[in-house]
């Protein structure tokens, strides 16, 4: 999943079409409900739905499926850690809200541009200009933050496919040189956001 | 029109304050205009200074009359800056939003956002390519791309440096023709002298100071012989 969290998939599903506002609302509540909602029926029915709606916005399945392996792998520990303090049902439960959880995030980025999230969180933030907040400075670094996560994770494998090059392939020697690569990016970027007067 | 009076820039001196341009005083005023030397010479923190991204530690910037240490924002408006790997410039997933988010400060309708957007795509040949993430593109593509984010916001002056140096031949054209074909002035950084030489006008830069000055051809056969090729 985390290959396309982030990432907008173009489409013309009705979740395509429905406003940002309505998707994050939704999302929110459906948070909630996760957190709030205790037992396997519940699990199972806030799953169901989130299956749902992935199919009504008509992503693809196996890219969803082959993103999907990393989030499954933090499910299934947590899960096991839930299942030797509390029992099985927490370990369903725990691991498949957090796939539940993941779909969820998933389908809102994956269904939405991130200029149209952008435009939402300046409408939402506008009200705190009096007492010195910058919606669209605040906007931009949410949206930034979206937009990051695909493409530190596209810096990490070519960080790591440059280690295994050259015969290295514990992560220890090839995670150092990731994070300075990112620090170094993350430079780059706000050079670049500062010279299209983003910054300003 | 671009004016340097007796601008310089150096480390700080806690972190060893080797001078990084010696002071330089010129006026810009050519429609393109190229700037050449060898690595770490100091030519792309010339071109930084040109709109702000590096400060001068003496002297002053001017840009159209806008003292870029004081009206830095200003300045930025009007002067928009192509860097050598667009990965770092593309910021947004998909090709229209990307060049729509130079958009944001001017158009607040989104849908007149993205028309403008599509627009300037279309400028460069990239509209079929809207929808299509960036990571996607090729190193030609990516680079049109940048461009066309930098010329939304519709600067009259354009920096570029080293634009074409990740580039294959063909895309370096493309990008190439693309530079020369803008109505705004350009200022060039590059290694690739074949570009140089058809600049109304050529810096040479060396060890932090621009050590010749003049019509692009005689600029590039200084720099040639400079370094004994």
């Amino acid at each position: 999943m985390s290959y396309l969290l982030g990432a907008y998939i173009p489409g013309r599903s009705l979740l395509h079409r429905t406003p940002a506002g309505v998707k994050l609302l939704v999302l929110l509540v459906f948070s909630t409900l996760l957190v709030v909602l205790h037992g396997l029926i519940a699990t199972g029915v806030l799953f169901a739905i989130a299956v749902v709606f992935t199919v009504i916005a008509r992503l693809p399945m196996r890219q969803v499926g082959r993103a999907a392996r990393g989030v499954l792998l933090v499910a299934l520990v947590l899960s096991a850690l839930q299942g030797y303090a509390h029992g099985w049902p927490r370990a369903v439960e725990a691991g498949v809200d957090l796939i539940s959880l993941a779909l969820g995030g998933l389908i809102l980025t994956a269904t939405t541009e991130v200029n149209a999230m952008l435009d939402l969180f300046t409408r939402l933030i506008t009200p705190l200009r009096p007492i010195g907040v910058n919606p669209d400075g605040v906007a931009l670094v949410i949206g930034l933050a979206i937009t990051s996560i695909p493409a530190s994770i596209a810096l990490l494998l070519e960080t790591r496919d440059a280690a295994r090059a050259r015969g290295i392939r514990h992560p220890r020697a090839y995670l150092s040189p990731f994070v300075i690569r990112l620090v170094a990016r993350a430079h780059e970027t706000g050079d670049a956001l500062k010279a299209r007067g983003l910054g300003d | 029109m671009i004016e340097l009076d007796a601008a310089s820039v150096a480390l700080p001196e806690d972190e060893g304050g080797r001078v990084l341009l010696s002071p330089t005083s010129l006026t810009l005023a050519e429609r393109r205009v190229a700037i050449i030397g060898g690595n770490g010479s100091g030519k792309s923190t010339l071109a930084r200074l040109l709109n702000g991204l590096v400060t001068a530690t003496s002297g002053r910037v001017v840009v159209d009359g806008l003292d870029v240490a004081r009206k830095g924002k200003e300045v930025r408006r009007r002067v928009g800056f192509c860097f050598t790997d667009p990965a770092a410039q593309l910021v947004m997933p998909t090709c229209v939003e990307d060049v729509e988010l130079s958009l944001r400060r001017t158009v607040r309708s989104a849908s007149e956002r993205h028309a403008r957007a599509m627009e300037v795509l279309a400028r460069f040949g990239l509209e079929g390519l809207a929808s299509q993430s960036v990571h996607t593109l090729s190193g030609g593509q990516r680079q049109l791309l940048a461009l066309a984010g930098v010329l939304a916001a519709e600067p009259s002056i354009v920096v570029a440096d080293e634009p074409t140096t990740l580039l294959d031949l063909a895309n370096t054209r493309l990008v190439a023709d693309a530079l020369f074909g803008l109505s705004q002035q350009l200022v060039l950084v590059t290694h690739d002298l074949t570009l140089a030489a058809q600049c109304d006008r050529a810096l040479v830069v060396a060890d932090g100071a621009v050590t010749f000055d003049g019509p692009a051809p005689d600029a590039v056969a200084h720099y040639t012989q400079s370094v004994g090729a």
